[in-house]
């Protein structure tokens, strides 16, 4: 089959919707466009039927005893703030500490400084070089000030998996409530908030081949009852966490999504897994100092994060961008102009965080498209080491280390 | 952000990759950036000791397409330019002419850093020759 340009390999910024999400929600949008909190007639009770039947394909797939556990929001961000507020706001007489990771998303580190602005105290733990939380380090956070666990179930960069179990059990030990960002992990490899003792558990649709645009925050009910103050305040719409006409077309396109999702992961993720390995094993065994970023076997299926010694990423992406989609932990691809902190928490030379590649593989990856972007990268990277003046040094013995770089 | 057609003229096709041995009569080398803020430039001079003019200038840079682009342009306009000529370059001459987004001026910055420091090299190592063949 012929290469389509340029390739998309950037699935863990968004991924394209499924053809079959789309169709989903097309009647949604015209026929039959009512109001879900309509009571009294047949357009609500329609529009009422498709968000339940989304509840319900959603809360399948992330283990949920009820659908009612499911609230719809704008997305994995809203989700976020509506859980981490929300227990900061519900639960400020039992405490105001929260313990969360170093490499957790933009989204939950805003948030909890925005919380310390507030009086909350919030503990950063670090995480281990593969990017797994360590147990003693969590616990050892803990205080009898703690309301809340934040961590997250997959990383969006490296795409190392917590143990969360395992944190779910010392969470529960504690009696403090678990928020897992699964943003990354739903639709992707199993997730099941019972198994792991998830209170709370934030997920978008535009990550699961569904639309932008919509999220859910799971709230468990039952065992225990979990209290979030709502965001917005208004005609107390789900369950009174979140006010708001619910966007019925996208509701119903994100619960089409996690159903695929839910019918194919077991063998996508074989399927993904196998290119990826392909594609990491193409690029290690032809380039020397590239160095694999995460855990090498407790990582999502279709990512692949790695740094290329001597030259820089935002350079490395110039180079393919005609051709390919990927991302870099660059300072110069981040708004902050910052190199990856997750890379960087990771233990990682900051010259590592800046040479790093995310190539993240989806549902409509081929192999052939694994191919040419393995084969391009190596070309790019080894041309670009031969103009990289780090790369002649250390071909020439000098420790980089040693030399006293004069910063801007 | 999309890159302008002269920074993707000087990534796809740089001027002047290579290296010059450092201690090689008439060379100044300049050595700027840091490998940790994400951007580093060689940048070398050769300069005709008879004649004072810069005959040939290489690079090698590690950093984004505008840094490789900002210190491939500096070669091509160090070329045929005394040292004195050379060191009225400007950082925002770079700009200008590849037409860099506010976000990559400190690009350009580095390659003007560059330029200098190449030509204080260059000074240092052979001033004290011209000032004895003048005074002789």
């Amino acid at each position: 089959m012929a290469l389509k340009f340029p390739i998309f390999m950037d699935s863990q910024s968004t991924t394209p919707a499924d053809p079959r999400v789309v169709e989903a929600m097309i009647p949604y949008f015209t026929e039959k466009f009512g109001h879900p909190a309509s009571r009294n007639h047949s357009f609500g009770w329609e529009a009422e039927t498709a968000v339940d039947r989304a509840r319900e394909q959603i809360a399948k797939v992330i283990g949920a005893r009820d659908p009612k556990e499911v609230i719809f929001t704008s997305g994995g961000t809203e989700s976020i703030n509506l859980a981490l507020k929300g227990v900061a706001e519900m639960y400020r007489e039992k405490g105001n500490h929260i313990v969360t990771t170093a490499i957790e998303q933009r989204a939950s580190l805003d948030v909890c400084k925005r919380l310390e602005r507030h009086g909350h105290e919030v503990t950063y733990i670090p995480v281990r070089p593969d990017g797994l939380v360590d147990l003693e380090t969590l616990r050892q956070a803990i205080t009898d000030k703690t309301i809340l666990i934040s961590v997250m179930f997959a990383n969006n960069e490296v795409g190392t998996i917590q143990d969360m179990s395992a944190i779910g059990r010392l969470a529960k030990e504690k009696g403090i409530i678990l928020h897992a960002d699964a943003t990354q992990a739903v639709g992707k490899i199993p997730v099941n908030v019972e198994a792991a003792g998830i209170d709370l558990l934030s997920c978008t649709a535009h990550l699961i081949y569904g639309p932008k645009g919509v999220g859910a925050l799971y709230v468990r009910r039952k065992a225990p009852r979990v209290r979030i103050a709502p965001l917005i305040d208004g005609g107390g719409h789900e369950r009174g966490m979140r006010s708001g006409t619910l966007p019925v077309p996208l509701v119903v396109g994100f619960g089409r999504a996690a159903e695929i999702c839910g019918e194919v992961m077991a063998d996508e993720g074989v399927r993904l897994a196998k290119l990826r390995d392909r594609l990491q094993d193409m690029i290690l065994s032809n380039i020397d100092e590239a160095y694999l970023n995460g855990h090498p076997e407790r990582r999502l299926p279709h990512n692949l994060n790695i740094s290329f010694a001597y030259v820089e990423g935002e350079s490395v992406l110039m180079g393919l961008n005609k051709e390919s989609a990927l991302s870099s932990g660059s300072a110069c691809t981040s708004s902050t102009l910052e190199p990856s902190y997750v890379i960087g928490a990771l233990g990682a030379s900051a010259e590592l965080a800046h040479s790093s590649i995310r190539f993240s593989l989806h549902r409509f990856t081929t192999e052939e498209e694994v191919d040419h972007v393995g084969a391009r990268t190596i070309e790019v990277v080894k041309r670009l080491r031969e103009m990289s003046p780090l790369y002649e040094l250390a071909k020439e013995g000098v420790d980089l280390k040693s030399i006293h770089w004069k910063a801007e | 952000m999309a890159y302008s057609e002269k920074v993707v003229d000087h990534y796809n096709n740089p001027r002047n990759v290579g290296s010059f041995t450092k201690d090689t009569p008439g060379v100044g080398t300049g050595l700027v950036g840091a490998p940790e803020c994400g951007d580093v430039m060689k940048l070398q001079i050769k300069v005709n000791l008879d004649t004072g003019m810069i005959e040939d200038a290489k690079f090698k840079t590690f950093g984004c397409g505008s840094a490789i682009a900002s210190s491939s342009l500096a070669t091509e306009w160090l070329k045929g330019k005394t040292v004195d000529e050379a060191a009225k370059i400007k950082n925002t001459d770079i700009v200008n002419e590849l037409k860099l987004p506010p976000v990559k001026i400190h690009c350009s910055v580095l390659a003007e850093d560059a330029i200098k420091a190449a030509l204080a090299d260059y000074r240092e190592k052979h001033a004290p020759a011209d000032a004895r063949a003048s005074s002789e």
